[in-house]
């Protein structure tokens, strides 16, 4: 559904993506992992239509994006992005945000069926009991179900979302992966996410896009790409890949630097040895 | 059904009687004090006493005045505060007051009032035109308003207008002196009965408009980047919203010069009272501007009467030290 075709992106004049391929079908689940800077959340924006592309094109069902009105993309493409801070607003205003792309030109109040959605879609989130309480009062995990929520109620097809699970504890993130795990399984929907943690990703993504310098390493299943060769070229530093224990998913352990000079110095003793 | 109707129509019900009590107080108060009971048989009556003439044709022309303008800065106020995102922005930030003064300061000293009244609001809202076109230009490049620049541009022209007011007055004789000092203090003496229509059409005609934009307001205050998530097609929305605010606060600044305070402190308290929610915030806020100004006003008129007090004084010593008390009692629930 998703076609992004030799994608050039950047701020200014300095490109940060270049020259970006991939393709997201219905019902997939999509993990954009890379290090900092790699250009991931770019990508992101670029997908949501925040910063212009350069070069190149991203199409929603092989019509180009940037053709689509404004309205009717927020009704198939929702956004879950990092640091809102919204004051003022109680849950339930908060989720109603999601139904403003459904609003005629002189329509100032929801409707029957924009309620409807609004409270399906916090049920869904389990933030119904909520609704009164304001936003800014609230812990990070319940905020990120709250946006979550508001995306819903966009009823989209694709959503997009950037680090859902940044900051908060691993209830939390289990949680919320869960919870995106449900939505992608129950309701078909397609899901493309930046993700840090490169163990989430291999738990839950049925693809993964490494990202590495503003263009893809290499896409794959997450058993193809989160292999110690792949994972320690593209972000410099040494890891074990081993399979998680319940799941059979791959499990990426890191070492410490002291670590490794302890077993360069075995390995040179042995040289020695030899 | 939207629960936020029946908000909203309750609370504009509310402001609806405190604006009919505020101006009713308005009318009755003053040098010459007339019962409210006279203020209904004069109604009745018609033309013809001087207590009529003092009710209708120099109190009620003020407070609808009143209400105008303190409407159209506190809904100057709340549409800024909305766009910038910032609890800091006024009416009176941008440089359009600024461009307004300095219009009416160069009327003030070329005596071109003297040919016609008309030409000093005239003047104001040319010089206020004058700088939303500067800081549109300036901010216009490739399409796109960029909300720090326009914030900052808007600044730095208050700065330069306010410095060119300074050489003005220093260049001219006392006389005309005084008369650009009292016109920036602000007042809501206005004789001329064309001009309080003008004001009174079209600060409502742009209340109309600006509640186009109360959905776009609502997404706006999340951020800009929400906004578009939200399909808002946010650089339409930020430069009507941009033209909406100046004009209003060239209209109010032309006709009854800086009345300070009423587009900051208003939008504010308003907020602490209903919420966020713009599709309210909005209607509540231009009819507490009305109110609160015409209350000002009234004071101003009364303290010293016979003399009356630059209203500006009235709206900063209120409104100040209502806020200073609203926001300390806030902090300590």
């Amino acid at each position: 559904m998703l076609k992004v075709e030799n994608l050039i992106c950047g701020y200014e004049k300095k490109a940060i993506l270049s020259d970006v391929s991939f393709q997201v079908d219905k019902g997939e689940f999509v993990g954009i992992i890379g290090p900092n800077g790699s250009g991931k959340t770019t990508l992101l924006r670029a997908l949501s239509r925040i910063i212009e592309p350069s070069g190149g094109m991203i199409s929603l069902y092989g019509k180009d994006m940037r053709q689509i009105h404004p309205k009717l993309l927020a009704r198939s493409v929702s956004v879950v992005s990092q640091n809102i801070s919204p004051e003022n607003f109680t849950v339930e205003e908060f989720v109603s945000l999601g139904r403003l792309p459904y609003y005629g030109a002189f329509q100032f109040f929801g409707t029957k069926k924009d309620y409807q959605a609004v409270h399906a879609a916090m049920e869904l989130t389990g933030v119904e009991a909520l609704g009164e309480r304001f936003l800014e009062k609230m812990s990070g995990g319940e905020k990120q179900l709250v946006f979550i929520a508001r995306a819903l109620a966009q009823e989209p097809e694709l959503i997009l979302l950037d680090e859902p699970t940044a900051h908060l504890d691993i209830a939390h993130q289990v949680n919320i992966m869960d919870l995106i795990r449900k939505l992608n399984r129950d309701f078909g929907l397609t899901v493309v996410m930046v993700l840090h943690d490169l163990n989430l990703a291999g738990e839950y993504c049925h693809k993964l896009l490494l990202v590495n310098n503003g263009s893809i390493h290499k896409i794959g299943q997450p058993r193809e790409i989160l292999n110690y060769r792949d994972i320690e070229e593209v972000y410099g530093t040494r890891v074990v890949v081993v399979e998680n224990p319940v799941s059979g998913k791959p499990y990426v352990v890191l070492v410490p630097g002291e670590c490794r000079e302890e077993e360069q110095a075995q390995g040179h003793k042995k040289g020695g040895g030899n | 059904m939207d629960r936020k109707i029946n908000r909203l129509v309750l609370v504009l019900s509310v402001l609806a009687a405190m604006l009919f009590c505020a101006a009713v107080f308005s009318l009755c108060v003053g040098s010459a004090g007339i019962p409210l009971k006279r203020v209904f048989q004069l109604f009745f009556e018609g033309r013809g006493s001087t207590e009529y003439n003092i009710v209708f044709d120099i109190r009620f022309p003020r407070i609808l005045l009143g209400f105008a303008v303190g409407g159209a800065l506190a809904l100057a106020g709340v549409i800024l505060q909305g766009v910038f995102r910032n609890p800091l922005v006024e009416p009176y930030t941008l440089g359009v007051s600024g461009g307004a003064a300095l219009g009416a300061s160069l009327n003030i000293v070329f005596k071109l009032y003297r040919s016609s009244v008309l030409t000093l609001p005239l003047f104001g809202f040319i010089g206020a035109f004058f700088i939303i076109i500067v800081l549109y230009l300036l901010n216009m490049r490739k399409g796109t308003i960029k909300l720090q620049w326009l914030l900052l541009n808007g600044v730095m022209i208050s700065f330069i207008s306010s410095s060119l007011i300074m050489l003005i007055m220093s260049l001219s004789r006392a006389e005309d002196m005084h008369g650009i000092i009292f016109w920036i203090m602000g007042s809501l003496d206005e004789p001329n009965w064309f001009i309080i229509k003008v004001t009174v059409v079209m600060s409502i005609a742009l209340l109309a408009v600006s509640y186009l934009f109360c959905l776009d307001l609502n997404a706006f205050s999340l951020g800009e980047e929400e906004a578009m998530h939200l399909g808002v097609r946010t650089e339409k929305s930020k430069r009507m919203l941009f033209i909406a605010a100046s004009l209003l606060t060239g209209l109010s600044v032309a006709v009854a010069g800086m009345i300070g305070f009423v587009g900051l402190v208003v939008p504010h308290f308003v907020k602490m009272l209903t919420g966020g929610d713009h599709r309210v915030l909005i209607p509540a806020s231009f009819l507490s501007g009305g109110i609160f100004l015409i209350f000002c006003d009234t004071l101003a008129r009364v303290v010293i009467a016979p003399m009356e007090l630059p209203v500006g004084v009235i709206t900063g010593i209120l409104g100040g030290s209502f806020f200073v008390y609203a926001l300390a009692k806030r902090r300590s629930v």
